[in-house]
């Protein structure tokens, strides 16, 4: 019943820097099934984009084992991650510079395909060229025409058939729409889903737009300071936020509802500096429920609710009481 | 010649204390705005007759995607658009009484930041990296206003108290305050002067979330403290429906629809309006359906013989390809252009 497509155990990513170690990513571990998506949400800084790239090795993971259909591809070489990297792509967020300006939309598409040699017949390419363009909706007259005299939208849809050239299973979207203006926003996320259900695809739905991925993902994880704050269905979490920051951040959407009048939780203070961290829980400086606890020890993903993991001690039962009467 | 000029400074300098003596309910009129950008190559016609009023005290949000023309009609007020290649090429647009267009450029360095401030975008750009951030805001205060070096400053700690930094912070310099509190800064240099009108173009885009939401809140107890009207230029609809009294939405170089909150979101008129709301994903329900808008908005180097919603618009007629509508009137305040309404039983699907 289950069936699971990638799997990620305690990932870890630290960089260096002259200041002592940046923990960028710090112990990340979840799992995807086949054909859905998985919404990782959180502010600049909070590791998600590193997260989506070292689960493709484009930074290579400090530590922490990927495992792609049942095979462990965290130590696999290069060569054969090359290979690997067939069944996983990435969509970046910027169409105005992951796009070689000096490339006509046929070349771009071209060149997965070329670089991969999956195809060696020239007017096979062509045709598959053709039939990548009519999938992601781009005319065919666009053809021959520079990145230079698209818009946005129809950038971010070369680099969606760019993804799609070689036939992939798996996709990071990192963050494909925050480019683009609402009325294009809307449609390339109803083209990403449609492409989902045509190609049984699944996706890392990477983002810092709420709606969104209320919207696309399945399953949410909240990312704060580069560890999961939070996690579960998405619809769990939008009725029943339990981790104050998940809270706060649900909050902070402005609505445009305007009869539906929310109240704003917010938060003191900014992220802190993700260089040599405390054992301490990463929010507790910003928290509003921070007891003595939160500053001993930073507390681990435990499941509440089935499906449903927080990073908190819940010290006030207060805003557990949202989650349908608290915790035992 | 001297005397001359200084007296005219007098009179300038005693009109624009604090208040500029003028007692009008529109702080700001805008009357058949027409901008273009004229280059080697082509031009291109960003401001196609925009007419706007702005009420004392009013806070009007001015929706619209990129290349609506949201920025250069704003930069315009400030008489800020770059010419060349820039062109007013008709318009009038009167700020506290007094026409803008007509003004020297001695009397326009005076009214901007003193009447009219503006908040930009992107607070990383739009602060000087080499001076301190205190020296930035009583650099603005000091030339509007004939006070004393030392003075200027302790009024700047003052203004960064009141959004919310610590007065010991004003000799630091800004990269050493993140995002947001850039962001705070460049409002404090907006506040310093005591505006009567605020412009604050995408003033959270760049800023996370829980940022925002802090930044927002601010900004709506400092309009009530300050009684500044402001106009408030953004993409997202969910923030003018937070912060706004009044909302004009632009569609390629005309404002399409304007009205009362309320009116626009809940009456909706104008099938661009309405485009844009089906467009958004909605929080409070997750499996409402998208529809976005058709195609991409009009090639502004272009003139339109119709309106110029027509090649995206669900409700389209032949009438709509023949001359711009005219606005029509659904209340005091309310207004849309779109030829649908001449057929007395048309309606949008939203609202009704």
């Amino acid at each position: 019943m289950c069936d699971v497509l990638l799997e990620v155990q305690d990932l870890k990513k630290f960089f260096k820097t002259s200041k002592g170690m940046l923990h960028a990513v710090d112990g990340v571990s979840f799992t995807i099934e086949r054909g859905k998506t998985l919404g990782i949400v959180g502010e600049s800084g909070c590791g998600k984009t590193t997260t989506g790239r070292a689960i493709l090795r484009l930074v290579e993971p400090t530590s922490g084992k990927i495992v792609f259909e049942g095979k462990d591809i965290s130590k696999l070489r290069k060569r054969e991650m090359r290979k690997q990297r067939q069944n996983m792509q990435l969509i970046f967020q910027d169409p105005f510079s992951s796009l070689d300006p000096r490339k006509t939309v046929s070349q771009l598409i071209r060149e997965p395909i070329v670089v991969n040699k999956l195809i060696r017949d020239k007017r096979l390419i062509e045709a598959r060229v053709k039939e990548l363009m009519e999938l992601v909706g781009m005319a065919e007259r666009f053809y021959n025409s520079y990145p230079h005299e698209l818009d946005g939208g129809r950038r971010q849809r070369i680099g969606i058939a760019r993804a799609l050239a070689i036939n992939p299973k798996f996709i990071v979207c990192d963050e494909p729409v925050s480019a683009l203006d609402v009325s294009i926003q809307a449609q390339i996320l109803n083209l990403l889903k449609e492409l989902q259900h045509k190609l049984k695809l699944t996706y890392i739905f990477i983002t810092h737009d709420l709606s969104v991925v209320n919207y696309f993902a399945d399953e949410i994880a909240v990312m704060y300071l580069g560890k999961l704050v939070e996690k579960a269905p998405t619809e769990e979490i939008f009725a029943h936020p339990i981790h104050p920051y998940t809270q706060a951040l649900l909050s902070a959407i402005p609505n445009t509802d305007i009869d539906i009048k929310m109240e704003r939780i917010l938060i003191k203070g900014e992220v802190s500096s993700p260089v040599n961290l405390p054992d301490a829980c990463r929010f507790a400086k910003r928290c509003n429920y921070t007891s003595e606890i939160c500053e001993k020890k930073d507390p681990e993903l435990r499941e509440i609710f089935p499906q449903h993991f927080v990073a908190c001690y819940c010290p006030h039962n207060h805003y557990c009481k949202n989650a349908d009467g608290g915790i035992k | 010649m001297r005397l001359l000029e200084r007296c005219a400074n007098d009179a300038i300098s005693t009109n624009s204390e604090r208040n500029t003596g003028f007692e009008g309910e529109n702080v700001l009129e805008v009357k058949d705005l027409r901008i273009r950008y004229e280059t080697e190559d082509a031009v291109v016609y960003a401001v196609n007759g925009v007419n706007l009023t702005l009420k004392r005290q009013c806070t009007l949000g001015l929706v619209g995607e990129t290349g609506a023309g949201k920025t250069t009609t704003v930069l315009s007020l400030l008489r800020l658009v770059p010419s060349p290649p820039g062109v007013i090429a008709s318009g009038e647009i009167i700020v506290n009484g007094r026409n803008v267009m007509q003004m020297s450029s001695r009397e326009l360095q005076q009214m901007r930041g003193n009447e009219i401030a503006m908040i930009f975008q992107d607070p990383m750009t739009s602060l000087n990296p080499v001076m301190r951030v205190g020296d930035q805001i009583a650099e603005s205060i000091r030339k509007h206003e004939k006070v004393s070096k030392k003075e200027s400053l302790e009024r700047a700690k003052e203004t960064l108290l009141k959004v919310g930094i610590t007065a010991d912070r004003a000799n630091d310099y800004p990269h050493q305050f993140s995002g947001g509190m850039k962001q705070r800064v460049v409002i404090a240099i907006a506040l310093a002067c005591n505006p009567t009108i605020l412009i604050a173009d995408e003033p959270t885009t760049a800023l996370d979330v829980t940022i925002q939401a802090q930044v927002l809140e601010m900004m709506k107890a400092l309009k009530d403290e300050y009684k500044t009207a402001t106009i408030m230029i953004t993409h997202d609809l969910g923030i003018v429906a937070e912060t706004c009294d009044e909302v004009a939405v632009m569609y390629a170089g005309r404002i399409v629809e304007r009205g009362t909150l309320r009116e626009v979101f809940k009456e909706t008129k104008h099938p661009y309006t309405e485009g844009l709301f089906n467009s958004l994903p909605d929080i409070n329900d997750r499996k409402s359906e998208l529809r976005p808008i058709k195609g991409q908005t009009p090639d502004p180097m272009k003139t339109y013989p119709g309106c110029v919603f027509v090649e995206r618009c669900p409700y389209a007629v032949d009438a709509c390809f023949e001359g711009y509508p005219d606005e029509v009137q659904f209340s005091d305040t309310h207004y849309a252009a779109c030829k649908g309404y001449n057929d007395k039983s048309f309606h949008i699907m939203r609202g009704g």
